[in-house]
């Protein structure tokens, strides 16, 4: 059985262009994730302690940035797209007040899992590049 | 130091992965639905219990990129020396490399975990080179590897890299000048004055040509146009828009306090004029952007010309 929206195979083609997908870092988004992904380091929960040591703001940890670039991809797959895996590399920081626009593109097929490119941008440049894995029925449910 | 640094990491390499050490707490909704919360997941998968019986899954499951998150530290996190990242990253404190950022993070989820499972996880140091110059300073790429056990079965994988830096020095500020000592003043002439006692009147004239009606600025004794010598002017309705501007930073300007925006404005008449742009964050000013000019009253016989954002209808 497939819950409703679920993309199949047969539905993507090598190329396709995922929808662009606006966040509003606000700070209540860094602190929020950071909390809820157990990550306690200062720089993500106290702007003080974060301008203290270099930065400009407060900024998103790596595993929200992880979290995002996952269900980018589920959102667009579908509640029954298995994901296999999530592959980033950081670029640019993303403080808060900061807009990310996530980009994607299906890359490549290998068997019924899928690589799908994401890119994340910011004001000061790319904050996010990297692939996800995911595997879709082959048919629609 | 350099080779202190390499031998404490063939070191702790050659100790292998650290033993497992186990999650706070099984998996659980809680913790999920603060995650999906948070992230702005809203598969239902995961928090839904009758679509996810409906799913592929046929029962409730974790998002995978929680999968570090099972076995984070936590607030008041128990440092184990012996944990193959920990005691790498305290060897390069030592050194004076004391800050970090997370650079690559690369998961693999050979399952979904299903709530009330419990997590182990293991660490391995798997190179640490360097020194690098970065634009963060110079810096040590540290990368471990985590696996996760439930049972003793690896549920998922990761290689992590940090970059571990010193950062550097902090540049002494540069001071402020004094706001309030004199400005520099402008040369006042024949060809201008109308122009000055226009602004000490709270209106912004810009020259017109009394043969030809040619609009000009800045004013001059002869039309550009048909070569008239009849100058008139009119009052501009002081508004317009970026057509350019620069940030000036250094070098420090009597008066005026760095940085400073000065815009170039085209004014809905049409002409082009400078002035300093206050109101709006260096980093902040658009081309394109609406201003309206307003009056900066400096002492008795002179006052400046300044663009401010233009008010909207409302205020």
């Amino acid at each position: 059985m497939t819950l409703a929206g679920t993309r199949s195979l047969a539905e993507v083609a090598i190329g396709d262009a995922l929808p662009e997908e606006r966040i509003e870092v606000t700070p209540t988004f860094v602190v929020s994730t950071a909390i809820a992904t157990r990550d306690f380091q200062d720089v993500h929960h106290d702007r003080d302690l974060a301008v203290a040591k270099g930065s400009k703001d407060i900024f998103i940890n790596i595993l929200t940035t992880t979290g995002l670039v996952q269900r980018y991809v589920t959102d667009w797959a579908g509640p029954e797209a298995l994901v296999r895996g999530v592959a980033i590399k950081l670029g640019v920081p993303c403080y808060a007040y900061e807009e990310l626009a996530l980009h994607g593109q299906v890359l490549e097929r290998d068997g019924a899992v899928l690589v799908v490119e994401v890119l994340g941008r910011n004001s000061l440049g790319t904050h996010v590049s990297g692939t996800v894995r995911v595997e879709l029925p082959e048919v629609a449910g | 130091m350099t080779s202190s640094i390499t031998d404490a990491a063939h070191r702790i390499q050659e100790r292998g992965p650290s033993e497992p050490r186990a999650a706070r707490d099984p998996v659980n909704l809680p913790m999920i639905n603060n995650w999906v919360e948070a992230i702005g997941d809203r598969n239902p998968v995961y928090t839904d219990e009758s679509a996810a019986a409906e799913s592929v899954h046929g029962g409730l499951v974790a998002p995978p990129a929680m999968a570090q998150v099972w076995t984070m530290g936590g607030l008041h996190p128990q440092r184990d020396p012996a944990d193959p990242l920990y005691a790498m990253m305290a060897e390069l404190d030592e050194a004076g490399f004391t800050s970090v950022v997370a650079t690559n993070c690369e998961q693999t989820y050979h399952r979904y975990l299903r709530h009330g499972e419990q997590v182990t996880v293991s660490t391995r140091l798997d190179s640490v080179v360097g020194p690098k110059t970065t634009a963060l300073g110079e810096g040590w790429f540290v990368t471990t590897r985590n696996t996760w056990f439930v049972d003793g079965e690896p549920v998922a994988e990761m290689l992590f890299r940090v970059l571990k830096f010193r950062p550097p020095e902090q540049k002494p500020e540069t001071p402020k000048h004094e706001a309030g000592t004199a400005v520099i003043r402008p040369a006042i002439g024949a060809d201008t004055a109308y122009f000055w006692e226009g602004t000490a009147a709270g209106e912004l004239r810009i020259q017109r040509c009394g043969q030809c009606g040619l609009l000009r600025h800045p004013p001059g004794p002869m039309c550009p146009e048909c070569g008239a010598t009849k100058r008139i002017h009119l009052v501009s309705e002081g508004r317009g828009e970026i057509y350019s501007y620069v940030v000036h930073h250094h070098p420090p300007v009597p008066g005026k306090e760095l940085p400073l925006v000065v815009a170039l404005v085209e004014l809905d008449e049409g002409v082009r004029v400078l002035g300093e742009l206050h109101g709006v964050e260096p980093d902040e000013v658009a081309v394109g952007q609406r201003v309206a000019v307003d009056f900066q009253r400096i002492d008795e016989e002179l006052t400046l010309p300044v663009w401010r954002p233009e008010p909207t209808e409302a205020s």
